[in-house]
């Protein structure tokens, strides 16, 4: 059925036809009777990577097909989303090997945008966990693959944004835990220099984070709370705890109910971050154990956030940049404090080494920020992008609404090998999006792939 | 824990009992044609909520198969659900007999014959549910899909009469009277939003009239009064109108 659809920005919307499957043997036939399509996840890409004219859905492909509790093997339908996977797993001793920031995503789109935790550093991105898949090519056919299995195929589908075809089923191992808890540690640093100080001292850390307020110039510039984590053993939980170790974390949700003006959010996100940072509990660390739920996914408490950001929707800027680039990061963050861009908190990450064909991490820094759309907005972000290639960088195309294709060029070195192994799986170029046809991955010849666009802003 | 049989276990509508009643608890048996097929459902059901989930080849208009299928079920099922149905196209119906005989066979021939041999075992037993997926096509017949409805109607008459005789055995029948259901067969419809269910939404309703013992449920609820008014049309008005 024909409707608008958006990713978790709302910017762009565009008319699809989206079709959900059940049963394996549908989705080919549709594949193959299908001139274009994308595959589509739960819509958690910021921009334009799961939007075309067709779409083939996946979320009612959600099921589990086998799931060892003593090795931690787990096998499933690519349209599971985290939160169900977590629901079955903890309880049984075992979590995600990498996690986001959101459990609100599939396992399908975890591969196709590679994503990466807060734990890069350690465990690298969710793909270093898959044994095996199986991809629906463009033809209808099914391969399978995975690390020494039709490799070629394998490597451009890890973050390949679903280019190759649909990922149908994943096989992947999960992480053993002792309890569900979380050990934390909260460091407030004074500036930039500072928490780029604390991230190399704690970098022994599984998992960890830091929450940069954007707008304090000076002496302050960059003073963040730098948030680390482990798993909690048995011994760090306190005597109730203890009685059920591995408890799910109970559901309280709240929803955004429609779209607010865009510096509602703002306004509430500096709050909390001023309350945090100028709490009169917190004092220069804080040491304590909490459920998995608010460590990971603090946002997931706010169903529809996105709505706090307006009906106009809202980029979200995120890049790396190499270990000693730090000058750029200091620059850019700089660019952005000065053009008052409106957003004030960024979250900033390290990334360990990587060699992936199309993934977006390697060793060096991460930035993620939220901005309103507006006028005038694109062109600082040029500006930005200037910065971040200078410096050797990239920027991630799961968060991407807007980037040119040189830009991409220039940040993916390994972009040729990938698109002649989506050229050999796809070789009528059956599969598109919005952005790939936006960066030149997938060419617009005759037939744009989308029909409608609100490209106004 | 009870078994729940469900007939026909393919649909949308299916998919969202059996998880509903695996989510309570219940062991489950999948009853369809290529019945290999729903194996991802059963090993999402076991390993989701820790129950014994199998599969069994069923096939409704295969009326003569039907007395081995159900006396092969182990354990007899405590509870029988009849989802199947088969829309069809009314135009084609009307001059294609195979497409209307298909349409009559899976809708109600098929249903009376297996829910006859399941009422016979669970009055045998002195216990057992049975419900019945029917439609409110089965209500009035409409120019629109009157051999879809008509069979609906004989299977509506037929639970109606099943509940009327198995009370006395202290066997409980309940029929289920859905209005629009999104499902893969409504995909592309363009179904009015406030009187379509989701399959999930039907799906509770079936569990918790089960639980109840009620005899009559529509999803959704209005659409018992919605087909009142619609029966009280004169037929010589009703004839005239586009429905
Ligand atoms: C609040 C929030 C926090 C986030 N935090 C992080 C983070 O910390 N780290 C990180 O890496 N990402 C993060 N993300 C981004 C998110 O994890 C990715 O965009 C993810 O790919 C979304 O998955 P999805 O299932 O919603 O897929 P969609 O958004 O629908 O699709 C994303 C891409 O995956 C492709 N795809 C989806 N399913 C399949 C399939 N079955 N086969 C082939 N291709 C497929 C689509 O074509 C598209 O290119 C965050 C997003 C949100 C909203």
């Amino acid at each position: 059925m024909k409707k608008d659809i958006a990713n978790w920005g709302n910017y762009p919307v565009m008319e699809s036809d989206e079709q959900n499957f059940i049963m394996l043997d549908d989705m080919a036939r549709y594949v193959r009777n299908t001139e274009t399509f994308i595959p589509r996840g739960n819509g958690r890409c910021y921009g334009d990577a799961s939007l075309a004219g067709n779409t083939v859905c996946t979320v009612k492909f959600d099921k589990i097909l086998s799931f060892d509790a003593a090795t931690g093997v787990f096998e499933c339908q690519s349209g599971i989303t985290l939160d169900q996977v977590l629901e079955v797993v903890v309880p049984k001793g075992w979590f995600l090997p990498v996690t986001p920031g959101t459990k609100f995503i599939t396992i399908g789109g975890a591969i196709a945008s590679d994503v990466h935790g807060k734990n890069h550093h350690i465990d690298g991105c969710f793909s270093h966990h898959v044994e095996e898949m199986d991809i629906l090519l463009a033809d209808g056919n099914i391969i399978t693959c995975g690390p020494g299995l039709h490799t070629d195929l394998f490597e451009a589908t890890c973050g390949g944004m679903g280019l190759t075809g649909v990922i149908t089923r994943v096989r992947f191992r999960l992480k053993k835990i002792e309890t569900s808890y979380i050990r934390q540690k909260q460091v407030k640093a004074a500036n930039l220099e500072e928490v780029i100080r604390l991230f190399e001292k704690y970098k022994d850390y599984t998992y960890s984070v830091a929450w940069i307020d954007c707008l304090k110039k000076g002496k302050g510039f960059g003073r963040s709370i730098l948030i680390l984590g482990e798993h909690a053993n048995l011994s760090d939980l306190d005597a109730k705890q203890q009685s059920a170790p591995l408890q799910l974390p109970k559901k309280k949700q709240i929803t955004f109910p429609f779209n607010l003006p865009s510096w509602v959010l703002n306004r509430f996100t500096v709050k909390a971050f001023n309350f945090l940072y100028y709490g009169k509990n917190f004092k220069k660390e804080i040491n304590n154990t909490v459920s998995y739920e608010p460590f990971f996914y603090p946002l997931d408490a706010i169903l529809h956030w996105n709505r706090g950001y307006g009906r106009k929707g809202f980029i979200q800027y995120q890049f790396v940049v190499p270990m000693e680039a730090k000058q750029g990061l200091i620059e850019i963050l700089q660019r952005i404090s000065d053009k008052g861009l409106g957003s004030f908190l960024a979250v900033l990450k390290i990334f360990g080494s990587q060699d992936s064909l199309i993934g977006f991490p390697m060793e060096g820094y991460t930035l993620a920020l939220d901005i309103p759309v507006r006028k005038g907005l694109f062109e600082i972000l040029d500006e930005l992008d200037r910065i971040v290639l200078q410096y050797g960088g990239r920027l991630y195309m799961s968060k991407d609404a807007r980037m040119r294709p040189e830009v991409l060029k220039a940040g993916y070195q390994h972009l040729p090998q990938f698109l002649s192994i989506v050229k050999k799986y796809d070789p009528h170029g059956k599969i598109r999006s919005m952005q790939s046809d936006r960066l030149g991955l997938t060419s617009q010849v005759d037939t744009p792939v989308y029909t409608h666009a609100n490209t106004t802003y | 824990m009870p078994t729940v049989l469900i007939l026909g276990a393919s649909s949308d509508m299916a998919v969202a009992i059996a998880k509903k009643f695996a989510s309570e608890g219940f062991d489950i048996q999948l009853a369809a044609r290529n019945s290999s097929r729903l194996q991802p459902l059963q090993s999402d059901l076991s390993i989701r909520y820790n129950i014994t989930a199998t599969l069994h080849e069923f096939d409704a208009e295969k009326e003569e198969s039907h007395e081995v299928f159900f006396s092969s079920l182990q354990p007899g099922p405590d509870i029988t659900i009849c989802v199947f149905g088969y829309l069809g196209e009314q135009k084609k119906a009307e001059s294609d007999w195979k497409e209307c005989s298909r349409i009559i066979q899976v809708n109600y021939t098929g249903a009376v014959s297996i829910l006859n041999i399941v009422a016979n075992s669970y009055v045998d037993a002195g216990k057992g549910i049975i419900a019945g997926i029917s439609s409110v096509a089965g209500e009035r017949g409409r120019q629109s899909n009157y051999v879809y409805g008509s069979a609906k109607a004989g299977f509506t008459a037929y639970l109606s009469g099943l509940r009327n005789r198995l009370f006395h055995h202290k066997v409980h029948v309940l029929s289920v009277q859905p209005g629009f259901v999104y499902t893969r067969m409504t995909e592309g419809m363009p179904l009015p939003k406030p009187l379509t269910a989701k399959p999930e939404e039907v799906a509770t309703v079936v569990y918790k009239a089960i639980l109840k013992k009620k005899n009559v449920v529509y999803v959704k609820w209005f659409w018992r009064w919605i087909m009142l008014i619609i029966k009280s049309i004169p037929e010589f008005m009703f004839k005239k109108l586009k429905l």
